[in-house]
């Protein structure tokens, strides 16, 4: 007789996983195969002499898919631990972007003022481009591509979220 | 030391002379199923399996069996595991082999049924540059098993397959791809004994909680409309877990129904069994399960088709559900109190609690509980009206609740293998089954061409048994190759086929639904199924009318060999009780004099 919570959240799911071909397809699969979101990606080994991988995946839905994405995750054979790190409790999630901005004269310092202000660096420079690299929480990122957008904006390249439990607890 | 050892002198562990013989990947598979203890494979032959051929004809532990198509295989495989408790074992080519195997493993997947399929793959030199017959199996079968490997190197393989026996027949069981490049099976691979270490990451939870059978039986004996909701997770339990069913349901005097798959887990016959609940089941079970106050479903997983509309399912009750898959809980009805475990446990601790707590649901409440439900059963949603007269149309139903009278006057152990369709759900409402395993049907998936091949696989597990499939004439044709599998093993199967001459199912969403425009509805050009039947060396029998009837069923028994009986039955006939999609359990169609009252919403129709 539970009644269903039909608003729609944000979830960063963290995925332990063995580090063997095919494990990121199957997870992804299992994503659009029953129709759950990813917002970002990010995987890489974590540790390496134990051959695991830890994948985090930014996603949204009801309560109930939360948990259905974890039980259905959990479910997969080469899956050792899966935790919503945003149900866990505090957390820090971070990406990183490489964003260019292509400009000359008044829209070129004004770039660099406000990528100073984000601190984001300068990686490379060019007489009229930039690639600033800034690391940051989500809508950090996205507010400074916003910005730089009116000054150039050429391109950008993001590593989508990694994420971490805070304090000693881990997942 | 010997190349080519004859494989029936190696016995698994022998460590002390063995050690020194070099396997070939082939003898090192063929040694993991002995170990297994598989008798029984089920597969179809072709170049990149051949080095595994070669070591299966050198050796008489394993027994191969040659169907005609890929997917036979696997549904036979399916049907010997399910009337076994055993893993049904498949051995297919590369390519084409494995992608027709790929049905059968998603019939396994949805239907949790234990099978490991090995697929041959071209050599990994040769892997991803479009060789001949290379198809990414993995890839492909990704989605459609419980778990998949690519075996790409030796040292791996004996490891790989052990596992792939474990997790197809632990926790939820499943359909496990094992893939073997032919240069893993022709060159020389150490052997390895099964594992008795723990998975690292996979540990599926078999004990429940006890503190969640606490507070479930808790809410049982303070129920007042109780009713249990079983399914196939009960039978795949193991027997020992519909025994205990058997236990709990009388102990505690509650009523009992279940799903397609569960049928056998409680035997059908007795009075505290309902039928079965969903779209096609029965009248009182389908308002007990819209009516009760505590619901408590054990290895069931609320499927669509057992629902109905989802917010007026059981609107009124305290939810318990038991599974082996987390997942599966809350996937779609939301319960007030989750157990996770096997379904024989949860069972059994189910009936330690009751015993050990205080109290007993109110026997009043429980008297008023059971004189409604022998009301709604005063309804019969299953009665249908058969003319007696010798020439009248045969009505489906009656062919086979004759089939199950005269088969249980035989005194045999009975398998009853189906296709899909309405014939599949007569069958299901009126043959009984009073023991597990006995009922073979693809329930999840809904495979046409799924009983042919299983009665195979019963009748290969159960040589003396009388295995019979319940067919559709549409359905049969889909895998109707297997005749000559039958007729190579000489295998008793009678295949017993309501033609109705349409693909009925079809034709009745479409009267209902469209108009009764029968849009490619009609089975034309049907072969005579007896002369089919003769040139497969099987007896062919047709039945036209009544007065036919019970003679063709009563030669089709006696008769030693393989039978196709023609039974030849109404058209028009639609398979009622029915609750239309979209609808709830309180909103069924009992027959024909309402389908003119359907009023199927635009939603119902989606979910058709
Ligand atoms: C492989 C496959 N294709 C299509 C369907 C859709 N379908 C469900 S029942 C049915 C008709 C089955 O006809 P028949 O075997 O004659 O059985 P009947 O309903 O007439 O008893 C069809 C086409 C299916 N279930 N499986
Ligand atoms: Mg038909």
């Amino acid at each position: 007789m539970t009644m269903q919570d039909e608003t729609i959240v944000s979830a960063v799911i963290s995925i332990l996983v063995e580090n063997e071909s095919g494990v990121l397809a199957r997870v992804i699969g299992l994503f659009s195969g029953r129709g759950y979101n990813i917002e970002s990606l990010t995987v890489a080994p974590v540790e390496q002499s134990r051959h695991q991988s830890r994948i985090n995946i930014v996603t949204s839905g009801t309560p109930q898919v939360i948990e259905q994405i974890k039980a259905q995750v959990g479910r997969l054979v080469p899956v050792y631990r899966v935790a919503d790190l945003t149900q866990v409790g505090p957390h820090v999630a971070r990406e990183m972007a490489l964003v260019k901005v292509v400009s000359t004269g008044e829209a070129r310092t004004e770039a660099l003022r406000i990528a100073e202000a984000f601190r984001a660096r300068a990686v490379d420079t060019t007489a009229t481009s930039f690639v600033f690299e800034l690391t940051g929480a989500t809508d950090k990122l996205d507010s400074f591509i916003d910005l730089m957008r009116p000054l150039g904006l050429a391109e950008v390249s993001r590593t989508g979220v990694a994420a971490i439990i805070r304090g000693p607890r881990t997942i | 030391m010997n190349a080519t050892p004859n494989l029936n002198d190696l016995k698994p562990n022998t460590h002390a002379h063995g050690a020194d013989i070099v396997l070939s990947g082939a003898e090192v598979l063929l040694r993991v199923l002995v170990e297994q203890g598989v008798e029984v494979i089920f597969g179809y032959p072709g170049g990149a399996v051949l080095p595994i051929y070669d070591a299966l004809f050198r050796q008489n532990a394993v027994r191969h069996i040659l169907v005609r198509h890929e997917q036979a295989a696997v549904h036979a495989a399916e049907a010997y595991a399910r009337s076994t408790g055993k893993v049904g074992v498949v051995l297919v080519t590369s390519g084409p082999g494995a992608t027709n195997a790929v049905t059968g493993l998603v019939d396994a997947l949805m239907d949790s049924i234990p099978v490991v399929c090995f697929t041959g793959q071209v050599g990994v030199p040769l892997i991803g540059t479009d060789a001949f017959q290379e198809a990414d199996t993995t890839g492909i079968t990704r989605q459609a098993t419980k778990h998949n490997y690519l075996v790409k190197n030796p040292a791996d393989l004996a490891r790989v397959a052990h596992e792939a026996f474990h997790i197809a027949r632990s926790g939820r069981p499943g359909p496990v791809v094992v893939d073997l490049p032919k240069n893993i099976t022709v060159g020389p691979a150490p052997y390895a004994p099964a594992s008795r270490a723990p998975h690292p990451s996979y540990r599926p939870r078999i004990e429940p909680e006890r503190e969640a059978v606490v507070r479930a039986v808790a809410a049982m004996k303070r129920a007042r409309r109780p009713l249990f909701y079983t399914g196939g997770g009960v039978i795949n339990a193991g027997p020992q877990a519909s025994e205990a069913l058997g236990r709990l349901v009388r102990r505690t005097g509650f009523p009992c129904t279940s799903t397609l798959m569960g049928l056998g887990a409680y035997p059908t016959t007795d009075g505290q069994f309902l039928g079965m609940l969903g779209m096609h089941g029965t009248y009182e079970a389908n308002l007990a399960t819209h009516g009760c106050d505590v619901l408590v479903a054990l290895g069931a997983r609320f499927d669509d088709r057992v629902t109905g509309r989802l917010d007026a399912f059981s609107p009124d009750s305290f939810k318990i559900h038991a599974d082996i898959e987390p997942s599966q809980i809350n996937k779609i009805v939301q319960v007030d109190v989750p157990i996770v475990g096997d379904a024989g446990r949860v069972i059994e601790m189910m009936l330690e609690e009751w015993e050990r707590q205080d109290g007993a649901p109110d026997p009043a409440a429980l008297a008023q509980w059971w004189r409604q439900i022998e009301a709604w059963r005063g309804i019969r949603s299953l009665h249908f009206d058969q003319d007696m007269a010798p020439s009248a149309i045969i009505r489906p139903q009656h062919a086979v609740r004759r089939l199950y009278e005269l088969a249980m006057e035989t005194g045999r152990d009975t398998f009853v293998s189906t296709e899909v369709g309405q014939h599949q759900m007569w069958a299901a409402q009126h043959f009984q089954f009073d023991r597990p395993n006995r009922w073979l049907t693809s329930g999840g998936l809904g495979t046409m061409g799924y009983g042919l091949p299983a009665a195979v696989g019963a009748q290969i597990a159960h040589p003396d048994a009388l295995v019979i499939d319940i067919a559709g004439e549409a359905s049969t044709l889909m895998n109707i190759q297997e005749l000559g599998t039958i007729a190579q093993y000489r295998l008793p199967v009678k295949i017993f086929i309501l033609n109705n001459q349409y693909m009925g199912m079809v034709r009745q969403w479409q009267e209902l639904l469209h108009g009764s425009r029968y849009s490619e509805s009609y089975s034309a050009a049907l072969p005579d199924f007896v002369r089919l039947a003769e040139s497969f060396h099987a007896k062919g029998m047709r039945a036209t009318c009544v007065g036919e009837l019970d003679d063709v069923i009563r030669a089709m028994l006696a008769e030693p060999g393989a039978v196709v009986a023609d039974i030849c039955v109404a058209q028009d006939e639609n398979c009622y009780p029915m609750i239309p999609s979209g609808a709830a359990h309180n909103q069924m169609l009992l027959g024909p004099e309402q389908e003119g009252e359907v009023k199927v919403s635009a939603e119902g129709r989606m979910l058709v």
